[in-house]
């Protein structure tokens, strides 16, 4: 069976600098994959590379397909969907445009009220606030903004970047839930990146550790939470 | 009071004009964060173009809806040819692009139709407008002309998925290719529909200020005035914006001593620095709401 995503010797740079080594590892279809990794380590980097956000070389397949070379918008076109570090909320435009925007390249026009209202079922805050300007909305709210618009895209694999950033424990715990949801019911194939390794280790099937631009561990995520190194240098025991 | 009646019409409909330009200048604004200094030369292009299809024989709206459809593609075409390479390039050097571009129109223009100036046909006519001695015909037009456009813009950003993605482009570009959005083309896009607007107002002010290559200049900085006032982000800013300087123009040409025709340019001058000084937001810019 080939995998949904596949990645093989990804190297990054930023200018001069070299922020992946060599990166491997891929997707299953369906699957929760979670990739963690301190601060610095190259998890924004993998999945920035995966749109085609910074200069790379490698291959990168996405259903067999090579991603390499090609546009961010036509890479999103094909089903991937990209809910950036920091949100990358429309802060001037209201919370129903921001939604309208995910689903902006879809051609089924026909359904997209429907999926709107589905995302307002999912996160009933942002029902509330519909018209309002996105900037106006409490950071947790625009993190449930950004996953309903990558959501809007009717997409194949999302790529999530520290949804947990900066959210109070409780609202994550909202989140991961609707996240796991998502997964198992809409068939969405979802790469998780986490600072917060326990959190992603509890709903992900897959888990990969990365280490200054290499990844250095991987396996299932039962396996990753019961090893010793992990628990020492990540989970904190 | 008849007078200042008077004045305030007029430079409401020279602001109409105004209006126009601003409403083409916030247009590349928003696409690409610059002025586009050879705005006022691609107008001038188009409304010869224009003219051109007139001694032609093509009827006038007829002459006037090819004009905006040939000046859409026209800004299209520049944006790819010349600003598409420039996208990355230092503000300086699209300065220089954009004068390049503004004296090889000028001297294009120059060299096909020649400098000296040239009648143009107003289709409003020129009599009393409404029995008015106040307003003529034609200076209703050119204020009836400019609502309708305002209009259209807000229908088009508003309710359409392009206005949208326009919008989402001009204000979070990386986040617009992340749903997909390809931005280059809606900075084209931005091109060519600042460059029919530009079309619009050198087809309605032709008619007023005689059609030349040098007829834009300083309707150029008056739409640029006008633009930053009304905020640079928002098109009904700029039609406020041009009128309350051509109001602002007339009046002070007026009732202050001293400012004849010549001073009337320094003062638009003055109100861009004015603004930018103690609103450099304009009247209707983006205060953008953030929560942490
Ligand atoms: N825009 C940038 N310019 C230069 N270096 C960068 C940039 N972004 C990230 N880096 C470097 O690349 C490495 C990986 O960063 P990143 O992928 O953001 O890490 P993570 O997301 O795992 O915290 C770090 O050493 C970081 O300093
Ligand atoms: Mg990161």
């Amino acid at each position: 069976m080939t995998a949904l995503l596949d990645i093989k010797d990804l190297r990054s740079y930023y200018g001069q600098v070299q922020a992946l080594h060599g990166i491997e590892f891929h997707l299953k279809e369906g699957s929760m994959t979670a990739l963690l990794g301190t601060n610095g380590a190259g998890k924004t980097t993998t999945i920035r590379a995966i749109c085609n956000m910074v200069r790379s070389t490698g291959t990168i397949q996405f259903e067999g397909k090579p991603l390499m070379g090609k546009s961010t918008e036509s890479i999103v076109r094909l089903g991937i969907a990209h809910v950036p570090q920091g949100r990358g909320t429309f802060t001037t435009l209201t919370v129903e445009e921001n939604l309208q925007l995910g689903a902006i390249t879809r051609k089924d026009t026909k359904v997209i009220a429907s999926d709107i209202e589905k995302m307002y079922s999912y996160f009933p805050k942002l029902k509330e606030r519909h018209t309002q300007q996105a900037g106006t909305l409490s950071g947790g709210e625009q993190q449930m903004l950004a996953v309903a618009r990558a959501l809007m895209l009717r997409p194949r694999l999302m790529l999530l970047d520290e949804p947990s950033f900066g959210l109070a424990p409780l609202i994550v715990r909202d989140l991961f839930g609707i996240i796991g949801k998502i997964n198992r019911e809409d068939k969405v194939s979802i790469l998780v990146v986490e600072q917060n390794a326990q959190l992603a280790l509890e709903i992900a099937d897959q888990a990969y550790v990365i280490e200054t631009g290499r990844i250095v561990m991987s396996g299932s995520a039962s396996d990753i939470v019961n090893n010793e190194d992990i628990q020492k240098s990540y989970l904190g025991h | 009071m008849e007078l200042f009646i008077n004045q305030v019409l007029a430079g409401i409909s020279t602001g109409a004009i105004y209006a126009c330009m601003a409403l083409a200048v916030v247009m590349i604004y928003q696409a690409i964060d610059h002025l586009n200094f050879a705005q006022g030369e691609m107008a001038m292009f188009s409304t010869f173009i224009a003219w051109q299809m007139m001694q032609w024989g093509v009827p006038y709206w007829w002459a006037f809806i090819l004009t905006i459809i040939v000046s859409f593609l026209g800004g299209i075409l520049i944006e790819r040819l010349l600003f598409k390479p420039l996208a990355k390039a230092p503000v300086l050097t699209n300065v220089a692009g954009f004068i390049a571009l503004f004296a090889i129109i000028n001297s294009v223009a120059g060299l096909i139709w020649d400098f000296t100036i040239k009648q143009f046909p107003s289709p409003f006519g020129s009599s009393p407008f409404l029995g008015s001695q106040l307003i003529s015909t034609h200076q209703a037009g050119m204020i009836g002309v400019t609502v309708v456009l305002l209009i259209a813009l807000f229908l088009f950003f508003r309710f359409t998925r392009v206005g949208l993605a326009m919008r989402a482009a001009a204000t979070v570009p990386e986040s617009a290719r992340l749903v997909g959005i390809n931005t280059s083309w809606m900075i084209a896009l931005g091109w060519g529909m600042a460059s029919a607007i530009g079309a619009i107002a050198g087809i309605l002010v032709a008619p007023v200020v005689f059609l030349e290559p040098n007829m834009m200049g300083g309707v150029l900085i008056y739409g640029f005035a006008a633009a930053v006032l009304g905020g640079l982000s928002s098109p009904l800013g700029a039609v406020i914006g041009g009128f309350l300087v051509g109001i602002f123009e007339n009046l002070a040409g007026t009732y202050i001593p001293g400012v004849g025709n010549e001073l009337k340019l320094p003062i638009a001058l003055a109100l861009i620095i004015t603004v930018l000084v103690v609103k450099p937001n304009g009247l209707m810019g983006h205060t953008v709401v953030k929560r942490v």
